[in-house]
């Protein structure tokens, strides 16, 4: 019992340690992919602890609401991230939160970052939080549509007993689960604000979704959104690295050599993500805001398609 | 001998002093403000005492309990011996849960009343009819014969047709009126031929007998119950009337509209198709299915382009209407495809949405009244950082909100949350057909939630937070105490069902029990309040955990961070990349931020059309962006049969100016024609 809260301690603090890591990991490796020598990979430490040093300027007009929010975006992702398993299936408190409220609870943090973007009541604010609305419109329907595909194949919304399904069963290569890791894919880009729905890096206000609603956030407020972004990236990974490549996870009360060796697959695969992700976004450019719905309508579709294949396939 | 009384007679008692409040407001025209405080009082109490009694009668799960009270028509139901008149009334478990929920809403509507009442500019156009809308609506649920229920589901439509006149100089509210008249009138008579397709000649009209009797042309009753209830409840194409009525009434009015009578109508539908129908075909649960994907998407959809806070709270209603359906839709496959205890999942689902829409819809109805009271708008555009004015009002429309966008820790996710879950056992289904639809109607929903969430991001955003839009906005002052009570006492329930959803899991078990045979796990026995609909490896949600993660988290990473980091704050004028502009008109307004999902979706919807005038370089004329949208359900729909209607009036005028030989002629052709059809039949 000990050792099952241990695990999932050492879970929510191996999230949160390893996220901006992994966000500094993506940074260094597109540099080098575009002939840059790019900056070490712990930056995002040393930013995030220079942020949380300063003095946090706030906007006159500013509520209560824009105050708090970086804390509930902050701590909902927190959440939503420590109950996807990364190197262990079986986590004590899984069944607080199944995928359908994971997937919820970062719709919890959007709500309020969107709250946030329109506070100070600036046009910047109000593009991104509308924007990122509508990406979020687009993604959820494909997002649940995977969801299902995941959940019929494994007769569960839990994420520990799909984990576990995909490791012990012979699931094989299956139409269906293709078509939803493509899905998945497509839909962490968007949500995660990557090329080509949406540019990290970019300072041209107009073309920014996600950075344009956190505009006037400064100092630890800014670090506390910079710090879920990077949780949200490393969650997605995780999921898909749980989902659809659970290669060496630990099982629920195996010895301590299988939790070493989850761990080491946990970190090949996040490595593996990362290097996935930064290859990528400099193979492709940005798209137009309005392309969007395209690619993410492709994603339900491929979503939808997954789910009527297994509808159909199934008990026949 | 008081103590001897059953609850369901404190329930009879409460219904009729509330018909009694109606006529005493009127003799008391004299002292408005003495008038106000009793109806609205003793319609709380009243309320409550209903509340309360339905509740016990809910949670000790007797037996249904009936009466037969020696009023009414003389032959309204078959006995033994013959036929026997009077009104027949019954309390089962699904009643004892709509009236329990209902009169909760009646509560709250009633203390808000008191004192949002004050800015009633004609206070006898709204208080003698509001004890009235209550009973009826009550009276609704303890129906046991077609007649009482008929009757009092025309009481409902009337006294609340007459609230939605309270401002009828207003010519939009007049024609609102007209709307909802014409509405309920076609739902009613609809009903009226159901009923007598059920009863088939037979002459009786209890439900028990129609129960025994109900055969044959049930597929038809499905479909004449479904038109009538739906018309009432808000299922597109026949919401038209809801968008234009509910906001016309005052915002207490407005909430029972779309957060009680909406139900009350649902119960209706549910007693009919589940109750005296018996067993269903296996189809019937596909209409329900689409009409309610439709209505959802459909209605938030609308929501999200509105800019009247009460017609977007009003076109919501019509969403989360969709979503019950649906629901309701799953459980009427299920049953029929023989598979109780996963109907009884989908039915909870619907129920649980019923109550948590009770919750939402009435604080968030109320929010828009205290908007309303505050400054004078309810155009989004013209409001703005009203969480600066109204701070308590503010933190009580942020939890209405995020339960309407059906986000955790709150109700509304618990509630889709349990549709999602019943849609997910439906591939286990034979028949081809509901393989294909119920995924998509899957889909559907989905994309409807997270049109919500954007809905009241962007309701909740433009009016509450950013800066001032009007000078009304900017001098609102917070709204009373019975107000901020009523709203308090509704947010409070819906935080506290989103944490201990498995309470009302277990109170709905009896009504499971009565219409499948089947129930849920026992919530109370899960460890920590999880919810476990069907078994702890398949699924479970914990709201409480939920929470309490949350607020830790969250509230460590802010202690730590003032500890260790800086804590100090300097205010500064807003950065906006070195531009601010000091004009408030250059926030996103409610056209702007609904831009994007205007331009994906509703060329499709609503064939909007965007039109930019751009002045040529040097002119010094204003550019303009005119967005031109079209009502597809109005024009394809009513606009027809308004012209019909309105062609026959014509031609049948001419009746009008005939002479007495004529007319003799015409009542003699009449006669003559009936006589022979007789002839023929008989």
């Amino acid at each position: 019992m000990m050792l099952d809260f241990a695990i999932q301690g050492a879970q929510m603090l191996l999230v949160l340690g390893l996220a901006p890591l992994l966000l500094g990991l993506v940074r260094t490796l597109k540099a080098r992919m575009l002939g840059r020598r790019g900056p070490n990979p712990i930056q995002p430490y040393r930013d995030l602890r220079r942020l949380i040093a300063k003095e946090a300027v706030v906007a006159e007009n500013a509520s209560w609401l824009y105050r708090a929010a970086p804390y509930v975006v902050f701590a909902a992702i927190w959440v939503a991230a420590a109950l996807v398993p990364t190197f262990a299936t079986g986590l004590v408190f899984s069944w607080s939160a199944d995928l359908i409220a994971i997937v919820a609870l970062l719709g919890t943090a959007r709500f309020f970052l969107a709250l946030a973007g329109l506070d100070i009541g600036t046009a910047f604010g109000g593009i991104g939080a509308s924007r990122e609305m509508l990406i979020a419109i687009l993604a959820e329907p494909a997002m649940l549509m995977i969801v299902f595909t995941l959940a019929l194949l494994a007769g569960s919304t839990q994420l520990s007993s799909i984990a576990a399904f995909m490791i012990d069963q012979e699931v094989g290569l299956r139409v269906s689960l293709g078509l939803a890791l493509v899905a998945l894919v497509m839909v962490a880009i968007a949500e995660n604000a990557r090329i080509p729905v949406d540019n990290p890096a970019t300072h041209l206000e107009l073309t920014m979704v996600h950075e344009a609603m956190v505009l006037e956030y400064s100092a630890r407020h800014l670090a506390m959104i910079e710090l879920g972004a990077a949780l949200k990236l490393l969650l997605y990974i995780s999921l898909i690295g749980c989902l659809f490549a659970p290669f060496g996870m630990a099982r629920l009360g195996s010895g301590w050599e299988a939790y070493a060796i989850g761990l080491a697959a946990y970190l090949g695969k996040l490595l593996a993500g990362a290097f996935a992700l930064a290859l990528f976004e400099t193979s492709i450019a940005k798209m137009r805001v309005f392309r969007v719905p395209e690619f993410l309508g492709a994603a339900l579709m491929l979503g939808l398609l997954a789910v009527l294949l297994l509808f159909v396939t199934r008990s026949v | 001998m008081l103590l001897d009384w059953m609850p369901f007679d404190w329930i009879l008692v409460a219904i009729l002093a509330l018909f009694a409040l109606g006529p005493l407001a009127v003799t008391l025209r004299r002292w408005p403000n003495f008038a106000r405080v009793l109806v609205y009082g003793g319609a709380g109490i009243a309320s409550a005492l209903i509340c309360l009694a339905a509740l016990l009668l809910l949670l000790r799960q007797g037996n249904a309990v009936a009466m037969w009270l020696p009023i009414g028509l003389p032959a309204t139901a078959l006995d033994g011996a013959g036929m026997i008149g009077g009104a027949h009334l019954r309390l089962d478990a699904l009643g004892a849960f709509f009236l329990a929920v209902t009169s909760l809403g009646g509560v709250a509507a009633s203390i808000y009343g008191l004192g949002y009442g004050r800015h009633e500019s004609a206070p006898l156009r709204v208080l003698p009819f509001y004890p009235v809308f209550l009973a009826g609506m009550s009276l609704v649920i303890v129906a046991d014969d077609a007649f009482v229920f008929l009757f009092s589901w025309e009481l409902m439509s009337l006294s609340s047709w007459a609230m939605v006149l309270a401002q009828h100089r207003d010519a939009a509210n007049r024609h609102a009126a007209f709307v909802y008249l014409c509405m309920a009138s076609f739902g009613t008579l609809l009903l009226l031929l159901a009923f007598g397709l059920m009863s088939g000649g037979s002459g009786g009209f209890d439900f028990a007998h129609l129960r025994e009797n109900s055969g044959g042309m049930n597929s038809l009753v499905l479909a004449l119950v479904l038109i009538g209830a739906g018309s009432k409840a808000g299922l597109v194409p026949l919401h038209v009337w809801l968008p234009l009525a509910h906001p016309a009434a005052p915002s207490h009015v407005s909430a029972l509209m779309s957060g009680v009578m909406t139900k009350v109508a649902i119960y209706g539908f549910i007693r009919v198709v589940f109750d005296i129908l018996g067993a269903p075909e296996w189809w019937w649960g596909l209409p329900l299915i689409i009409l309610g994907g439709l209505s959802a998407a459909f209605g938030i959809l609308s929501a999200m382009m509105e800019r009247d806070l009460k017609r977007l709270l009003a076109y919501s209603t019509i969403e989360n209407v969709g979503f019950i359906f649906v629901g309701l839709g799953l459980a009427l496959t299920f049953t029929g495809n023989e598979r109780a205890s996963w109907a009884a999942l989908a039915f909870a689902a619907a129920l649980f949405h019923v109550f948590n829409h009770v919750l939402m819809k009435g604080l968030m109805f109320m929010v828009a009244g205290a908007v309303l009271a505050a400054t004078g708008e309810r155009d989004i555009d013209r409001l703005g950082g009203l969480i600066h004015r109204l701070p308590q009002t503010a933190a009580l429309a942020l939890v209405g909100a995020l339960a309407l966008s059906a986000l955790p820790p709150l109700n509304g996710f618990v509630s889709e949350w349990l549709t999602f879950q019943a849609i997910l056992v439906s591939p286990e289904l034979d028949p081809w057909a509901l393989r294909l639809s119920i995924p998509a109607v899957g889909a559907v929903l989905a994309l409807a939630a997270a049109l919500a969430a954007a809905t009241f991001v962007r309701a909740f955003g433009l009016s509450f937070l950013g800066r001032p839009r009007s000078t009304a906005a900017a001098d609102a002052r917070e709204v009373d105490g019975f107000s901020r009570l009523a709203m308090g006492c509704l947010g409070l329930l819906c935080v506290f069902t989103g944490i201990f959803p498995g309470f009302v899991i277990d109170a709905l078990a009896p009504i499971l029990g009565d219409l499948f045979g089947a129930t849920l796990p026992r919530q109370d026995l899960s460890a920590w309040f999880t919810l476990t609909p069907i078994s702890a490896e398949r699924s479970s949600y914990n709201g409480l955990m939920t929470l309490l993660f949350i607020a830790l988290s969250g509230g460590l990473a802010a202690l730590i961070i003032h500890r260790l980091g800086s804590h100090r704050v300097r205010r500064a004028p807003a950065w906006d990349c070195g531009f601010p502009e000091p004009s408030p008109l250059t926030q996103y307004s409610a056209l702007s931020f609904a831009q994007p999902v205007r331009r994906v979706f509703g060329s499709i919807a609503f064939s909007a059309r965007e039109r930019v005038t751009m002045p040529a370089p040097g002119d010094l004329a204003p550019a303009r962006l005119e967005v031109s949208m079209t009502d597809h359900v109005w024009q394809s729909i009513y606009g027809p049969v308004e012209a019909a209607v309105n062609r026959a009036a014509d031609r049948i005028n001419l009746l009008q100016f005939l002479s007495i030989r004529q007319y003799l002629a015409l009542v003699f052709a009449a006669l003559v024609i009936l006589l022979t059809v007789l002839a023929i039949w008989g």
